[in-house]
């Protein structure tokens, strides 16, 4: 089934999927799935366990290749070409944690020779943590965490970010803090795609809604607050 | 050095100065072996001289596969792996940091192993001395360098710790053997051991060209 905006108020398109399917051995975890993500727009890809939600991600981040079909970003690149200007956020929190979070931060700032990025001051103070605090990751909440994690992706200012149920494992109150922090990330170009099971706690910043059933597109449809 | 290679190596620094896991197992590892050694052949005079180079570089070889394992289960827990995936820099860097760091571990637990092997062992050396400050790194080298790659190419398998010391032991046993009749010659004073030490050299340059030519496809393999 192929996906489009229904409505096209953002005319630049940020990432195309064509005919994308991925298989893992006879699995096929995405089946000829077509997504067209308009520039400055948040989609919340919904879906049960399995129905591959996380696949698309990985795919539009360039960490899996599909098996047929296409993925282009910002225009004509690879995912792989442009991963520079992809911000993909997992469940896990892809830190180390034996370091404090301005140290996982200089750390991946170093990743990104060439590149502007945040400081890991700026970039802890917009997901609305403290810098100074002296602290081994290992010594965080889930919620810190996670909250130190989205600093990560934002520290290279992605135009695409890609988060992989963002919301996992917080408390209800973090998880709508969370919701706060994105929807001040999604004015200007920049592009939100996120999973969650969670449609409610998404549903306030979601411009649309991609619904995933057994590696296929189910739906697509505008989003907001009625979702 | 590039900024992203100082910021791995760094980073890797920065923790194992945290944990000291690798350094805390190896030297645990490699006492064990250097100790039990000298209790099962009771080395004596010139019998332990012609010994001794193998018990340390099998020591060093067998204590290195679980700090080499370590180094990336490290990048694979909480997919830390992927986030250095996404970013642009070169693998090559993330090898090489990898590399230095392990080889700098390494090397520490040679540096407090040696005093305690010469005590066990009741080494005095007849060769040239200095010869082994040029024998032990480079051997070194060789284990780490191959080690690190072929670590990182069983990552993603579930018997990654089996697996690594059957892929790597065989492919390490030229500099393997080329190290310990280094080491034995310079023991012994018996015969010189250019011809082994150029041995490792060329051996070294040519495993880590290719690991660092071939890093990136293991890096970015699904």
């Amino acid at each position: 089934m192929s996906a489009k905006l229904p409505e096209a108020d953002h005319p630049t398109l940020c990432a195309r999927v064509d005919e994308v399917s991925k298989l893992f051995g006879s699995f096929a975890a995405l089946r000829q799935v077509s997504v067209e993500l308009e520039a400055g727009r948040c989609y919340v890809v919904l879906g049960e366990n399995g129905a591959g939600k996380s696949t698309l991600l990985r795919v539009l981040a360039g960490l899996l290749r599909p098996s047929f079909g296409t993925v282009r970003v910002f225009g004509s690149f690879e995912p792989q070409e442009a991963r520079a200007r992809i911000g993909y956020m997992s469940h896990a929190p892809m830190l180390y944690d034996e370091l404090t979070a301005r140290e996982n931060l200089r750390y991946f700032a170093g990743l990104y020779p060439g590149h502007a990025c945040l400081s890991p001051s700026d970039a802890l103070r917009q997901v609305g943590l403290d810098p100074e605090l002296d602290r081994t990751l290992g010594q965080y909440s889930q919620g810190m965490r996670q909250r130190t994690s989205l600093a990560r992706v934002l520290l290279p200012v992605p135009e695409l970010l890609l988060l992989d149920e963002p919301f996992s494992n917080m408390d209800i109150e973090s998880a709508r803090q969370m919701v706060a922090l994105l929807a001040g990330f999604r004015h200007g170009s920049r592009t939100i795609v996120l999973t969650t099971h969670q449609r409610e706690l998404a549903a306030p910043i979601a411009d649309c809604v991609l619904t995933l059933r057994a590696g296929r597109v189910a739906s697509f449809e505008p989003g907001g607050p009625s979702l | 050095m590039t900024q992203a290679l100082w910021a791995h190596l760094a980073k890797d620094l920065r923790i194992e100065w945290r944990s000291r896991e690798a350094v805390n197992s190896m030297l645990f590892f490699a006492l064990l072996v250097v100790v039990l050694f000298s209790l099962a052949f009771d080395p004596r005079g010139a019998f332990s001289r012609e010994i001794a180079g193998g018990v340390l570089c099998v020591a060093t070889m067998f204590a290195s596969v679980s700090a080499l394992n370590q180094a990336w289960a490290r990048e694979i827990r909480h997919q830390v792996l992927d986030a250095q995936r996404m970013a642009p820099a070169p693998g090559a860097d993330m090898f090489l940091a990898k590399v230095l760091a392990n080889f700098l571990f390494v090397s520490i637990v040679q540096l407090l192993l040696a005093p305690v092997f010469l005590v066990f062992y009741n080494l005095q050396i007849q060769g040239n001395p200095w010869q082994l400050a040029l024998v032990l790194p480079l051997g070194t080298w060789a284990l780490v360098a191959n080690g690190t790659f072929f670590a990182a190419l069983s990552i993603r398998s579930r018997n990654r710790e089996l697996l690594l010391p059957l892929i790597l032991f065989p492919i390490f046993m030229p500099a393997l053997l080329a190290m310990v009749l280094a080491t034995g010659s310079i023991l012994t004073g018996d015969s010189d051991p250019s011809l082994w030490i150029k041995m490792l050299l060329g051996y070294d340059i040519i495993f880590t060209t290719v690991s660092l030519l071939l890093f990136e496809v293991v890096l970015h393999a699904e």
